[in-house]
């Protein structure tokens, strides 16, 4: 399966499962989605279960937080993570909170999908990578996955979490892993082993983090898009990285990262997203503050520049293998 | 060659200010009965006129007049009449308790108490309502324990919320009464997705979304008529319409020359236009709203026409902004006094039965106060454990909170 029917089949199996999985945002309905992530779902359960809706996305969110409140599980996208903002009040005052100040009276247990990432000169607005402003609100947990395997799983622990959730989608592999290098052809996930999904019911955890790549010199924190970038890059370098990919970004999976950190010395933190306050500053200082003894280097962080996303520079802005080797270089060397 | 004006900026002013007299003929207020009643399965185009007028039932002397009277019995006007007076009764001892230091904060509904209480009353009780923070009367309405709110107000160890929330700020899933937030509008489309989620689910309950005048500016507030029309959710959209928010006068907010009630109409929902301070009206408009929503007819919008007499809450000093006596003037009175005034000329109140009632009322709150203040109250100190802050932030306490909470040593 590709990262789209991976996804697809994920929200299949639950709405399957679960009567009360609902699913609804903009074009998802008769049309299936702009990146057909729901193609066929209206058809299979019916418009009042997979259905259209306004070019709103607080209505949207509010709209799901309501049915949550009522005890469906909604499922819901934001076409874009670009436009998610309209909904950061409905998101940040309400969902990540009402369990909190009902003292459990009502909960929110829905998922947002949204497409995330760059590198499809997608320009300012079908570029971001928000990830940094969920993981710093208490009450949400922040996810995102780089293969389908791992789509398919953790979007099923999402739905059945009982916590809401941001489902952040690198829209980049959707249709086969990307490395960086935009000057060669795309390999489909048809040819690649992580592209075999199993057609049932399976899960990822939630706040489990993987190992992408053992290695022995360096430990890089990545997730998305850049785990594929810093595979290319500890190869193409030459380098013995261990690679974890996040997978969940908060909650996230300390115990891994810090026995990996332990035991390379050297870390380097990678993200599309802009570099200042961005979810990277708080890997690097959790690694400072768990593993400071056994650092050998300074922490590096390799991000988008801390500008808004360019159109025409994309692959100046994006930080491609090159980019990602130097730091590693630079890391082995200090 | 003609020259060009200068544009001016228009910034709505009210007419009273401390000190002036308010001109109230703003408000358009239709004499009682004379506004038509609908079928309700009335095109919601065709609510054009009633969203311009104001439905009213009792008239200047107490007789229930026009198509709009309902069909109540002397015991439900009764029992109104009741919970509006507890809400009253309820609201100035916990403002005095405010004073008192008792609790950080409050708000009273003073002058609104039938709005909240009579469309209460035209719910099923497992009918969920997206309340403000001044619908104190749906709780009392549903029958739920003063104690237990004093304890949410004074945030002591018996408050449900575990102290977490500021006072007012309830929570009561069993009395169909969602959780407030502070920030204005959101649950208003909240409402709406459970709406939709009621027929989603083929259920027979409906939603009822609450807003302020001043909070119709938000976009939420656009977001769930727009839903609501949308879908035909079940859901009665009200519109508190008190004049004011905060210090701001519904003419900044978008009164100006139009009404709330219209804004249903442009987005295609049946709306109603209704004096809020007349219990029989707002009893009858909400069984219609309710008989609408529930025949799958769809949405209905209500302004309620009301005046919000008290203070915007206890931080706020209305003597600064308006007419420290404009309720005295407000045309359409007070709807404890009109509802009151209707029995009695029903033969079914008398002053000294509410003298009475009032006695009781009154010691009623004073002794669910004293039981809540056994519990605690903010100022002593008797309130939830700190360990309590990390527990609901998730369903289960993550590796991160937990050691927050070892590092707080507790």
């Amino acid at each position: 399966m590709t990262m789209i029917q991976a996804l697809r089949s994920a929200q299949d199996v639950m709405m399957e499962r679960d009567d009360n999985v609902v699913v609804f945002g903009q074009d998802v309905g008769y049309f299936g989605g702009v990146f057909r992530v729901t193609e066929g779902l209206q058809k299979k359960y019916g418009k009042s279960r997979v259905f259209d809706a306004p070019i709103s996305e607080s209505g949207i969110v509010g709209a799901a937080i309501g049915m949550a409140a009522y005890g469906l599980r909604p499922c819901i996208e934001i076409q874009f993570a670009d436009y998610i903002y309209p909904a950061y009040d409905q998101i940040v005052s309400e969902a990540a909170r009402l369990r909190f100040r009902s003292a459990g009276d009502f909960t929110a247990p829905l998922t947002i999908r949204t497409p995330c990432g760059g590198g499809i000169y997608g320009g300012q607005t079908h570029s971001q990578s928000p990830e940094a402003v969920f993981a710093h609100v208490c009450g949400l947990r922040t996810v995102m996955p780089s293969n389908p395997y791992d789509a398919k799983g953790l979007l099923i622990s999402a739905i059945e979490n009982d916590d809401p959730v941001i489902f952040l989608e690198p829209k980049r592999l959707y249709n086969g892993p990307f490395d960086g290098h935009h000057d060669r052809p795309v390999v489909p996930w048809s040819q690649h082993p992580m592209g075999e999904v199993p057609e049932g019911y399976y899960n990822v955890p939630l706040d489990k983090a993987a190992i992408f790549r053992p290695g022995a010199e360096l430990t890089v924190l990545a997730y998305g898009t850049m785990v594929w970038v810093c595979e290319a890059a500890a190869r193409e370098a030459g380098i013995d990285a261990e690679i974890i990919d996040l997978r969940s970004l908060w909650p996230l999976d300390l115990a891994t990262i810090v026995e990996s950190v332990k035991k390379t010395g050297r870390c380097v933190v990678v993200h599309e997203a802009t570099r200042t306050c961005g979810f990277g500053a708080e890997l690097v200082s959790l690694v400072q503050e768990h593993c400071f003894y056994h650092l050998e280097a300074p922490i590096e962080r390799v991000t988008g520049w801390d500008t808004p996303y360019p159109h025409a520079q994309e692959w100046a802005y994006f930080p491609g293998p090159a980019r990602v080797a130097q730091a590693f270089k630079r890391t082995l060397e200090a | 060659m003609s020259k060009d004006q200068a544009l001016r900026l228009h910034v709505p002013e009210p007419t009273g200010r401390p000190g002036c007299a308010t001109d109230f003929s703003y408000l358009r207020v239709s004499p009682a009965g004379s506004v038509r009643k609908p079928p309700v399965d009335v095109l919601p185009m065709d609510t054009r006129d009633i969203a311009y007028s104001l439905v009213r039932v009792l008239d200047d002397d107490g007789n229930a007049v026009g198509q709009w009277a309902p069909e109540l019995s002397i015991d439900q006007m009764r029992a109104g009449l009741r919970t509006m007076l507890q809400t009253r009764i309820f609201d100035a001892r916990m403002l005095t308790a405010q004073r008192q230091k008792k609790m950080s904060f409050y708000m009273q509904s003073l002058g609104e108490e039938a709005i909240g209480t009579a469309q209460a009353l035209a719910l099923r009780p497992d009918d969920m309502c997206f309340p403000t923070y001044r619908q104190q009367s749906i709780l009392l309405q549903r029958g739920y324990p003063m104690v237990d709110m004093i304890c949410q107000l004074m945030s002591n160890e018996r408050d449900p919320l575990k102290g977490r929330q500021l006072p007012v700020m309830y929570s009561v899933k069993e009395k169909g009464f969602f959780s407030i937030s502070g920030n204005l509008a959101t649950q208003y489309i909240q409402a709406v997705g459970w709406a939709m989620a009621s027929a989603i689910k083929g259920d027979t309950r409906i939603a009822s979304a609450w807003i302020g005048d001043g909070a119709t500016a938000e976009a939420d507030f656009d977001t769930g008529l727009t839903f609501a029309h949308v879908y035909s959710a079940p859901v009665i959209l009200n519109v508190v319409n008190n004049q004011w928010a905060i210090s701001t006068f519904q003419a900044i907010a978008g009164g100006e020359n139009t009404t709330f009630a219209a804004r249903g109409v442009g987005c295609g929902i049946a709306s109603l236009r209704v004096d809020g301070n007349d219990f029989l009206a707002v009893y009858a408009a909400s069984c219609w709203a309710a008989e609408r929503a529930r025949n799958n007819l769809g949405p209905t919008l209500i302004e309620w026409v009301t005046y919000r007499a008290g203070p915007h809450s206890t931080s706020d000093d209305p003597s600064k902004y308006r007419p420290a006596d404009e309720w005295n003037s407000f045309p359409l009175g007070d709807p404890i006094g009109r509802l009151k005034r209707h029995l009695i000329t029903l033969g079914a109140w008398s002053e000294k039965e509410h003298e009475e009632t009032h006695k009781a009322l009154e010691a009623e709150v004073i002794a669910a106060q004293k039981e809540a203040e056994q519990y605690g109250t903010l100022a002593t100190g008797h309130v939830f454990s700190p360990a309590q802050m990390f527990e609901d932030v998730y369903k289960d306490m993550p590796e991160h909170l937990r050691v927050q909470r070892q590092q707080l040593g507790i």
